[in-house]
């Protein structure tokens, strides 16, 4: 079994507090090319855990839009080792991919998870893997086996074992929350009476920039998740506003009115120092690194309307970007860096939409009223916004070719600004 | 749900296409003459209305009551509002006396310090609306420089979109939200 990987799952660094919150729930709205079909077969002995891994893996699986669930019930025996696997079965049920395996009780209180990822058709092992984990970790070890399944099968990475920040405003309180990717596990990480906005992961994913009004006025923080302990970023005469992370996470871009109109900066974690990076007497705002760090993508309505402009980290004049309709903000780099989200308005309706920088098309993804501030899912292939449905805000997701989209949503509240984890690789 | 958003989607379209240029503002009536005499900001201590009251028995009160001006609703400064047209920063008429008023008892309480507090409707990106309500702010602190307040006496800054004073969501409700708020330091 030369492709068998045996793995041990860290502990991620974070501490999972599990809080009373509802969970965001997540269902397929629209679209969904769902080309993948696959059956997940309950792994034998899982029965005996506190939960079902298979259950999570085919959620995970379900929810990407891209595949298809196949009964994997009603077998005489359970399949478990490649040798009793019955293809002709899975072919009749038209699986293209099958996953089986199993759980077992260690002696210490671990389990022994196996799974296989096997091809219906060529009746080969794709991929398989093991983990020893405790039962803590099992909602962890599923999201693993789903990214494990979903790369093999797409050729892209998944983001299930990723996180994902927001805001929900109850009244009059705010909330920054960090929950799994699929919604689970919210917990709170700082709670206000006044609003809390624009959070951005720092690129290591342990630290959380955002905007808080507790003094009255928006003043820049950040905040470590693993300690809780909070500092100030930017907090000059004026207004602070819309931290974004340098890829290298030693540089934060920030807004700053100090010197007058709302211009970028770019702050200096450690000595906090604010060097000033646009030069204008009009709104300059939104600023998001490129994945390389050397260019920055803002709103400015320098040219009369909100416009996206991108410039060099190293200063140099704006080249604008967007010119059809005259509100065009909040602009995203996808991961690749070879195209940017961002909002536009047509007809006072905002959407998101997306524009390739080699071709200059743009492309409308949503056709919603009011959505906003848009956050890619690391591997490129989701864009999370924010968005209203019957007055209530809450968070929405479209794949980034349009066709797969998602709805999240909360028992309460309004759900709001959210932003999208890095991918952390685990060993 | 789908077929009910595209048909929406459809009547919005229709209902921008009828609306015109879609690069425009959505045109309003001036907002409703908001705010008249009510006081805006923190809750106003109760002062005697200057109703006449039928004397008791009682010798009338020789000393006069001071009253704080900028709390007493016969003043000009007991108003702190400015209001704006959608997407726009230019302070309108209206507001003028109400800004110079302000201007005027800053410059004879040079130790008195104020924040004015920009505010946005809804609509649109929350940062870029923070930006907005900055320029909003900008533009009374401007005209109050012009009129000989020191820089130092003022602090703007902007709330966006995130403190409306009006939860609504009609164009009377964006109206009451695109604010620029007078605060007075210990306010």
């Amino acid at each position: 079994m030369k492709n068998k990987l045996v793995t041990r799952l860290m502990l991620c660094l974070l501490l999972v507090i599990p809080a009373a919150h509802a969970q965001l729930r997540i269902e397929i709205v629209g679209g969904g090319a769902a080309q993948y079909p696959i059956a997940v077969v309950q792994l034998k002995g899982e029965a005996q855990l506190p939960q079902k891994i298979t259950d999570i893996v085919a959620a995970d699986l379900y929810r990407s839009g891209l595949f298809k669930i196949v009964d994997g019930g009603g077998l005489a025996t359970v399949p478990s080792e490649p040798a009793e696997v019955q293809y002709p079965t899975w072919k009749a049920r038209s699986a293209d991919y099958l996953v089986n395996g199993s759980a077992s009780p260690m002696a210490n209180g671990y389990w022994d998870i196996r799974f296989r990822l096997l091809d219906v058709d060529k009746q080969t092992q794709l991929a398989g893997f093991a983990y020893q984990i405790t039962p803590q970790e099992l909602r962890r070890t599923a999201h693993k086996i789903a990214d494990a399944i979903y790369e093999k099968v797409t050729g892209d990475a998944g983001v299930f074992s990723t996180r994902i920040t927001y805001v929900v405003k109850n009244g009059t309180r705010f909330e920054l929350q960090v929950a799994d990717a699929d919604g689970f596990g919210a917990q709170t990480v700082l709670a206000s009476n006044e609003p809390i906005l624009s959070p951005a992961w720092s690129p290591d994913g342990t630290r959380i920039a955002y905007v808080s009004f507790e003094k009255k006025k928006p003043i820049v923080y950040m905040q470590s998740l693993v300690t809780a302990q909070r500092s100030v970023v930017a907090d000059f005469k004026g207004s602070n506003s819309a931290p974004a992370w340098s890829p290298d996470g030693k540089r934060l871009a920030v807004v700053l009115t100090k010197d007058g109109s709302s211009q970028i900066y770019l702050v200096t974690l450690g000595t906090n120092s604010a060097t000033r990076l646009t030069n204008s007497s009009a709104i300059d705002t939104e600023p998001n690194f490129s994945p390389d760090g050397q260019s920055i993508l803002f709103t400015s309505d320098r040219g009369g309307s909100a416009q996206i402009y991108r410039m060099s980290v190293n200063g140099g004049a704006p080249e604008r970007l967007t010119f059809d309709g005259s509100y065009n903000v909040s602009p995203r780099y996808a991961p690749d860096g070879k195209s940017f989200a961002f909002i536009q308005r047509n007809s006072g309706r905002f959407n998101i939409a997306l524009q390739d920088f080699a071709s200059r098309q743009a492309q409308l993804l949503t056709e919603n009223s009011m959505d906003e501030s848009p956050t890619f899912a690391p591997n490129g292939r989701i864009i999370l916004y924010a968005t209203e449905v019957r007055g209530r805000g809450i968070l929405a997701a479209v794949s980034s070719d349009g066709r797969v989209r998602q709805r999240f949503s909360a028992d309460a509240g309004d759900v709001r600004e959210p932003a999208w984890g890095p991918n952390l690789k685990g060993p | 749900m789908r077929k009910f958003l595209t048909r929406l989607a459809a009547i919005g379209a229709v209902i921008g296409l009828i609306a015109g240029c879609a690069s425009q503002a959505p045109k309003e009536q001036n907002p409703a003459p908001v705010d008249t005499g009510k006081p805006v900001t923190a809750p106003v201590e109760p002062v005697k209305p200057k109703v006449v009251e039928q004397p008791k028995a009682t010798p009338v009160e020789v000393k006069p009551i001071i009253a704080n001006p900028l709390k007493d609703p016969g003043s000009i400064l007991s108003k702190r509002s400015v209001y704006y047209e959608y997407d726009s920063n230019a302070v309108k008429d209206e507001y003028k006396p109400l800004v110079s008023a302000h201007a005027q008892y800053l410059k004879q309480n040079r130790g008195r310090k104020i924040a004015i507090q920009g505010n946005t409707d809804e609509r649109g990106s929350r940062e870029y609306n923070i930006a907005l309500g900055q320029r909003r702010a900008d533009s009374v602190k401007q005209m109050m420089i012009l009129l000989g307040v020191q820089e130092a006496q003022i602090e703007t800054v902007s709330f966006g979109e995130e403190k409306p004073r009006s939860p609504g969501k009609d164009d009377a409700a964006f109206s009451e939200n695109r604010r620029s708020d007078i605060v007075y330091d210990g306010e």
